[in-house]
């Protein structure tokens, strides 16, 4: 480098690259922590406790489950309930059950999403199997129950909830992370 | 100062001349334009009619996504870092850049990016197949095994893409003769500097994006992997904030480009010179806060749709001021049509096409229709083509008799230049009609209705093709003595230290005393 000058504003632009590599990788939580505090994504991730409200007897809103079973996952998994009608504020359980169909020991993880986004700020689990991860042995069926109330203040303009999981194969040594063959 | 240039190859190895560095960068793109031209051919070929024929989806798929890296890394990135090398000093006043071991090392770095980008060809798997945007987790779960030989790729231009940007930055700073404040720079100095910025604020975005892939494949992390508790629509978030920008650091120093050759061929100053500079750098300020517009299908709140449509359809404000300065420019001046002024001008009109089609595209309702089909293609096409790579076709010829001392053959540049406009609108015009009719892009098969555009296309883009090869054979032709000596001013009343201050060709070290600006 032939001189201080250019030292110094040398210094200051690999600052401004360091600077935007740190920005890179700050905007991972960042980008959680906005669809956490709006909603957008649909995602739901932490349990809520059941607190006593009043029942809204008037308004109806449909919820509805989907499920979907991951590639490198040989398992069944579906819900027995396709659809409820609820009153916001009362508490609702749903089962929902997985078996595993190979011959070996396979640890699951239940991703869950909601449809429209902005409904995750009013739909609270009290239970959920979305909240752990599950190990069924060869063959093994399990019964998952899962809990929710809609908070009351939710918006009219909600009639229909869509909550939808997506089950991963979680096993530590699941190979599904490589190409295809 | 003597000459004491060692010859034949460590010449070219360890140089540290901006001239030397400049010259082998153009070469390198125009190189890296023939390859991913080659490959665009080869997408044309297997569009030619509908059905497969000739490749395997895979291998159609691999030609798109190398088609897209090698034009956009390889051939305009380059070009344009070739053009600063070469001009820059000559138009600050200054002997060389200000960091020429760098500038060395920056260079070289790209033929080992480009060979090991190029060389997943032959591995098992075949080439990157996903798209030159990469999307998660088409390219961290399902991406054949050479996709770690693209994210090395990828690491690599980053590195030498920000080298050159700093080098940019720090000559222009430094450098400057005396008397030229930044308000009196050439404008093609003015977009540089704006470019080298958004570089050094986006590539390391782009870095960062490909090292989450790197340890999402292969380290157990899970940025873009739902499963973990990741999110693959996040990385398109990363991407296009890296990728906006991107796309105006591929067309700034082309808008310098043109603010050059206008003047001097309607013989009159640039209209505007603040306001272009003001234009400039709002187009870049602009360009960080509109990424998610690629993306309106992923289903954003209708608020951010509104917000990105609307903040992406307010860059056509500056975008119409520089254009708007052009055609003032040109008003009532003694225009010539010379080689240099036709690409100038087909670059303006043809990029303001372009850029209307970009308007149709910011609208969310209709994009939602247009998303992902040739609409997009033939828009991107044109900002791109008649756009950033007629700018540097159109520098070559302004600039290449100072820089070599003889003037090119202008019957054959005309010949060069009509041919181009016509193949360059048969290839992308038809595009705009199947893609509003419904096809999509990066398929390789398709409706029998779009056949007769996709012929069209076809036939175009082998025409465009052979066209570039005449531009070789003139610029290899004016090289080797031309059709003469250029004189010192090269173009009648040509501005500009370059002109004003140097002999053609210019010295091997530009500006041994700083000449005066008044």
């Amino acid at each position: 480098m032939s001189n201080e000058k250019d030292q110094k504003i040398v210094f200051k632009l690999i600052g401004l690259t360091v600077l935007m590599s740190v920005f890179t990788f700050a905007m991972v939580p960042l980008y959680d922590l906005f669809c956490e505090i709006t909603g957008i994504n649909g995602k739901i991730v932490d349990q809520a406790l059941y607190q006593e409200s009043e029942i809204d007897k008037e308004r109806e809103i449909t919820v509805e489950f989907v499920t979907s079973i991951k590639r490198g996952m040989p398992w069944e998994f579906n819900t027995q309930t396709k659809k409820v009608v609820v009153h916001p504020g009362e508490l609702n359980e749903v089962m929902f059950f997985a078996r595993n169909k190979s011959g070996y020991a396979i640890t699951g993880q239940a991703i869950p999403s909601v449809t429209p986004g902005k409904a995750s700020l009013y739909l609270n689990k009290t239970e959920c199997f979305c909240f752990d991860q599950q190990t069924l042995k060869a063959g093994e069926t399990i019964d998952m129950p899962m809990r929710f109330y809609l908070d009351p203040d939710i918006p009219d303009d909600i009639h229909t909830i869509t909550m939808y999981y997506a089950l991963f194969n979680a096993s530590p040594d699941n190979d599904s992370s490589v190409a295809q063959k | 100062m003597g000459s004491h240039k060692p010859t034949g190859i460590s010449r070219w190895l360890f140089t540290t001349n901006h001239k030397d560095i400049g010259t082998m960068y153009l070469w390198f793109s125009f190189i890296m334009f023939l390859t991913g031209g080659a490959f665009a051919l080869g997408i044309r070929l297997e569009l030619f009619q509908p059905g497969l024929q000739f490749w395997d989806p895979n291998t159609f798929n691999s030609l798109t996504t190398m088609h897209g890296l090698i034009m956009v890394f390889g051939a305009v990135m380059p070009a344009f870092v070739g053009l600063a090398n070469w001009l820059i000093p000559m138009q600050i006043g200054a002997p060389d850049m200000a960091l020429p071991r760098m500038n060395n090392w920056s260079f070289w770095i790209l033929p080992f990016a480009f060979g090991l980008l190029l060389s997943s060809f032959f591995l098992p798997g075949g080439a990157p197949n996903f798209g030159w945007t990469f999307y998660a987790p088409l390219s961290t779960k399902f991406g054949p095994p050479s996709t770690d030989f693209f994210i090395f790729g990828v690491h690599l231009m980053g590195i030498s893409s920000i080298m050159g940007a700093i080098n940019v930055i720090v000559t222009v700073f430094n450098m400057r003769a005396p008397g030229m404040t930044l308000m009196k720079m050439p404008m093609f100095v003015w977009t540089w500097v704006i470019t080298a910025f958004l570089l050094i604020m986006v590539m390391p975005v782009l870095a960062g994006a490909v090292t989450m892939m790197l340890t999402d494949r292969h380290f157990g992390t899970s940025f873009f992997d739902a499963a973990g508790g990741g999110d693959p629509v996040m990385f398109q978030h990363i991407f296009w904030f890296f990728g906006h920008p991107e796309v105006y650091i591929m067309i700034l120093p082309a808008f310098g480009i043109a603010s050059h050759i206008i003047p001097t061929f309607s013989r009159k100053p640039l209209f505007g010179y603040s306001s272009m500079v003001y234009a400039t750098a709002s187009i870049a300020f602009l360009s960080f806060i509109v990424w998610a517009h690629h993306m309106f299908t992923v289903g954003m709140p209708v608020v951010g749709e509104l917000y990105f449509m609307i903040a992406t359809m307010i860059i056509a404000v500056p975008t119409g001021v520089k254009i708007f300065n052009w055609v003032a420019t040109m008003w009532q001046g003694s225009l010539t049509f010379e080689t240099p002024m036709l690409f100038a001008l087909a670059f303006v009109i043809l990029f303001t096409l372009g850029g209307v089609s970009g308007v149709m595209l910011a609208m969310t309702p209709v994009d939602k229709q247009y998303h992902d089909t040739y609409f997009v293609v033939a828009h991107f096409h044109y900002v791109l083509f008649p756009g950033a790579i007629f700018g540097t076709i159109a520098a070559v010829y302004y600039w290449l008799p100072k820089w070599v001392g003889n003037m090119y053959n202008e019957t054959l540049g005309k010949v060069h230049f009509w041919l181009s406009i016509i193949f360059v609108n048969l290839t992308f015009f038809p595009m705009h009609f199947s893609g509003l009719a419904g096809m999509q892009r990066r398929v390789p098969d398709y409706n029998m209705m779009f056949e007769d555009f996709n012929r069209m296309s076809s036939i175009g883009a082998l025409g465009l093709g052979l066209t570039q090869l005449l531009f070789f054979y003139i610029v290899v032709q004016c090289v080797r003595g031309g059709t003469g000596k250029a004189t010192g001013e090269v173009w009648e009343g040509a501005e500009g230290l370059e002109f004003t201050h140097l002999p053609s060709p210019a010295p091997y070290h530009s500006f041994d005393e700083a000449p005066e600006v008044k």
